[in-house]
């Protein structure tokens, strides 16, 4: 991993993240028995949506989507450069206070509420991709996303726990449900289009690609856990990402109170026992 | 040289002190404060030309009247305040304050005599640091409060507030006063004197917050000297036990002898410390002393008082790394940053959430001194410095936005971008400073992480909770701000010039230690960590280098709003209804009513509700101290 990786993963992964979107639609189509729009049907979406007239409320509400989207790509460069793991969290979380702004900014009480909800989400995952970064530091002795791929065995088997805690707030960071609330794929239960509500045209198609830069970085995340062979960690990115979609469709939204108390104890009780087990291993 | 720029330091706020009471006139405070201020400022920045080398340089500074006229000036304060404390009937006070008296004197008359220190001053990079903090912060605040009393008196009427007994050139005194105090503080070597700055600063704060000699300023005043006694009786305790154990009453000495032998002193005054810098389960003073004109909140919370707490028990790393004491304070800190990070969820004052959460980020700092590695102490030091500017920002800006508003509510804080932009910039970017990439406390708390993860990864689960914490509390107050739920006016107008010079330095303060926190942190805490420890840390070139990126954009953001109108289409909000007027601000419901719409954040009050959540963390660290005591008393 090095700065190349890191540059072709601003070119590839919006390319990669829209078939991943088209991929999902795809599956999702069928897991209801219905056979789905083309895989390619995200982009015509967001080719439409750059054509389109750009309505606010508010006239700078469009600069913070903006700025969310660059932060993105910032984040996922560093991250896929090998960089620090915990300033990668750290770009993300910011990426993810200006998203949550611009739903301030756009000053409807739909987009607040989103943008509450967005806030509360991001509060939910973080302890458990800390964690995860805690763990994988504990096992490698290093931050460096370089040396943690590097490492000679799958993560996985040292840190079942984390991985399980990673997994549950997966739903937060692709917006799946139950854990959706912020603005969601799924109409029947959302609120009008949650933080996304007043933002339309150009500005909506650039959040569109900023969640396909999205999907590839947090699938990378995942991918980590099983990073000692690139076939068994592609397979096993493709299983969480199915697992995923699964979980989607078979459950409905829950409220905010059972997102953050899940995902809190989830975290603490998964991440904390594999991080005793660490200490103890490490003795 | 470097010994006659730490007396002026320590001697000239005081004579600004001394000028100011007894010119008592309104018209000179600005032409007095002012110049002194700049003056204060500009030798604070001598002590830079000091730093040079991580050795402490010790300073004899013997004068056979100091030491007499600092037992006469405690026995006054001490005759003052039991006075006080028996008008108001506060008998535990009462108590305190006799037997510290009688304590001290019985030592004094006793032992008086061999009691002598080598070098009553000395100056190390820490003491710099903290220095340039005192002077520069706590000026930048003294001036500010100029314009901000004067408006506080003529205004109060108009906010329905009981009118305020004016006597600012006590409140001025006191201010420099206090700078004057931790000056000596910082570059006391002679415990007795540092004890006796630490009295001088409990004392100042006391004063500070009843300055509305109201009821509940009055109550919380006694109830913040209560606590803070307490801790000044231990430090006296913990000296005199030094001195009869080991014949020494130095700083530097105590920190030389082997820690096993030092460990109850070393308890004591680290009990000092948490009582001063408001640790659980002392907290409830700092939330208490709120009431108190925001200058004061201000200094007391940001760059002064609870800095000497933290500034104490940092100096003792070496000596807590590693022991059972460090670890139990280690949990204190750890404690009150989760418990403080998580109440700040349900509070809707600014000036409580900021109280919170100083109290939180103290208990940062006293976790990286328990645990005592030289990767903690590096970042509890960054941590005191951009603590210190950003809150000390945060704090003036919501004293005026007060003043502007007539509220602290962050609910009533709405569309403030449009109201009073400038401020709220500010309020920007010192929110933005506490808590987000790249700036100052998050370069802490990522080094702090990194600290915890190698010494004892269970307290990194607790450190990684109360973060998340951190984050959606400081986001939903931003997004308050900018968020813009009626139609507003500018009303920023009548904030004078020193309010706006204040504000100013501390938000490019903010910005420029963050863009220019690696020299920094070479010049003045590389070498302090490598005298103590023999090696250093640092974040790694790479990581500055995004770090720079990460800065460079944010600069950016301001940038991009000139571009703002292109290429969009205002129209109103959805409001599920049809809206009424142009405004957005109403619409029709499906019953033909016409209803407004209202945004409130989120306070999950029945989640984190601070009755609850203090009851917790005075428990628990009502539990480690019995602890520390217990094994006190048993070694």
């Amino acid at each position: 991993m090095n700065i190349f990786t890191g540059i072709a993963f601003v070119f590839l992964a919006p390319l990669l993240g829209g078939l991943v979107a088209g991929f999902d639609r795809k599956i999702s189509a069928r897991l209801q028995g219905r056979i789905g729009p083309p895989l390619f049907q995200p982009f015509y979406d967001v080719g439409k949506l750059l054509q389109k007239e750009n309505l606010v409320v508010r006239k700078s509400q469009r600069l913070y989507m903006e700025f969310f989207l660059v932060l993105i790509i910032l984040t996922g460069a560093i991250f896929f450069s090998g960089g620090d793991l915990l300033l990668v969290i750290f770009a993300f979380t910011m990426a993810g206070v200006f998203f949550a702004l611009g739903g301030y900014k756009a000053s409807s009480p739909y987009s607040f509420i989103g943008a509450q909800r967005e806030v509360l989400q991001m509060m939910s995952y973080e302890p458990a991709v800390m964690l995860a970064a805690v763990g994988m530091y504990m096992v490698t002795g290093s931050f460096q996303v370089a040396d943690i791929v590097a490492y000679p065995q799958p993560l996985i088997f040292k840190l079942p726990g984390l991985f399980l805690a990673f997994f549950f707030i997966l739903p937060i960071k692709f917006r799946k449900s139950p854990f959706d609330l912020a603005t969601s794929h799924h109409a029947h239960q959302e609120l009008v289009k949650g933080i996304t509500t007043e933002f339309s045209g150009r500005t909506l198609a650039l959040i569109e690609i900023a969640h396909w830069y999205e999907y590839i970085f947090v699938l990378g995340i995942g991918y980590l856990f099983f990073a000692s062979n690139v076939w068994l960690g592609l397979v096993m990115t493709l299983v969480i990402f199915e697992l995923l979609l699964v979980v989607d469709n078979a459950t409905a939204r829950v409220r905010w109170q059972a997102m953050l108390g899940s995902a809190w104890v989830v975290a603490l009780i998964a991440g904390g026992l594999n991080i005793i087990y660490l200490m103890l291993l490490r003795g | 040289m470097a010994s006659y720029l730490l007396y002026f330091l320590i001697l000239f706020p005081l004579s600004v002190a001394l000028i100011i009471v007894l010119v008592r006139k309104e018209a000179l405070f600005p032409v007095i404060i002012y110049p002194a201020s700049a003056v204060l400022i500009a030798a604070s920045c001598l002590l830079i030309g000091l730093s040079a080398g991580g050795k402490p340089m010790l300073i004899p500074a013997h004068f056979s009247w100091v030491e007499q006229a600092m037992l006469v000036i405690e026995g006054a304060m001490s005759a003052y305040l039991l006075f006080l404390a028996i008008k108001q009937r506060d008998w535990f006070v009462s108590f305190l304050v006799v037997v510290q008296a009688a304590l001290l004197f019985w030592f004094h008359f006793n032992f008086g005599h061999s009691a002598h220190a080598e070098a009553n001053l000395f100056i190390d990079l820490f003491s710099v640091v903290m220095g340039l903090i005192v002077g520069v912060v706590g000026t930048l605040i003294a001036v500010f409060s100029v314009g901000y009393m004067r408006d506080m008196h003529h205004h109060v009427a108009d906010h329905a507030a009981p009118v305020v007994p004016d006597n600012r050139p006590v409140f001025f005194g006191i201010i420099f006063l206090f700078l004057s105090a931790m000056f000596g503080v910082c570059f006391s070597n002679n415990l007795f004197w540092l004890f006796f700055f630490w009295e001088i600063t409990t004392v100042c704060s006391f004063l500070m917050i009843r300055y509305k000699r109201d009821t509940v300023s009055v109550k919380n005043a006694f109830w913040a000297l209560r606590w803070n006694l307490l801790g000044g009786l231990a430090f006296l305790l913990g000296i005199i036990f030094l001195f009869h154990t080991q014949h020494t009453i130095e700083l530097d000495k105590l920190l030389a002898l082997p820690k096993a032998l030092v460990m109850l002193p070393i308890a004591l005054i680290s009990f000092a410390g948490l009582t001063k810098s408001a640790q659980l389960p002392f907290s409830s003073w700092l939330v208490g002393a709120m009431v108190a004109p925001t200058p004061v909140s201000a200094l007391l919370h940001s760059s002064t008082m609870v800095k000497a707490g933290v500034y104490i028990v940092l100096r003792f790393a070496t000596s807590l790394e590693g022991t059972l004491l460090g670890m139990l304070i280690a949990l204190v800190g750890l404690v009150t940053f989760l418990i403080g990070s998580f109440i700040c969820i349900s509070q809707n004052d600014a000036k409580k959430v900021l109280a919170y959460s100083t109290i939180a980020n103290l208990g940062l700092i006293i976790l990286c001194a328990g645990i005592g590695t030289y990767e903690a102490v590096w970042a509890g030091i960054l941590l005191i410095v951009f603590h210190a500017v950003s809150k000390g920002l945060l704090f003036l800006c919501v004293g005026s936005i007060e003043h502007k508003l007539g509220s602290r509510q962050i609910e009533d804080m709405s569309g403030l971008i449009v109201r009073l932009p400038k401020l709220a910039f500010m309020l920007e970017i010192g929110i933005a400073g506490m808590f987000l990439a790249p700036f100052g406390m998050l370069i802490s708390k990522w080094a702090v992480l990194r600290a915890i993860v190698d010494s004892n990864p269970l307290f990194a689960i607790f450190l990684i909770y109360g973060s998340a914490a951190t984050l959606f509390f400081w986001v939903k107050w931003l997004g308050k701000i900018i968020n813009v739920e009626k139609v507003y006016t500018n009303i920023e107008t009548g904030i004078c010039r020193g309010q706006w010079l204040a504000m100013g330095s501390l938000a490019v303060l903010t910005l420029a230690i963050c863009a220019l926190f690696a020299p920094f942190a070479a010049i003045f805490i590389e070498p302090y960590i490598i005298a103590l420890y023999g090696h250093s840390m640092s974040l790694g070139a790479g990581n500055m280098a995004v770090m720079t990126i990460m800065l460079s954009m944010m600069a950016f953001f301001p940038l991009a709003f000139l571009d703002r109108g292109r290429g969009v289409k205002v129209a109103p909000p959805y409001l599920a209804g049809a809206n009424v007027g142009e405004l957005g601000q109403q619409f029709r419901d499906s019953l033909g009513g016409v209803k407004a719409m209202h945004m409130k954040n989120f306070y999950m009050e029945a989640y984190f509700s601070e009755a609850r959540l203090m009851r917790l963390g005075v428990l628990l660290t009502v539990v480690f101290l019995l602890v520390i005591i217990a094994v006190g008393g048993l070694q």
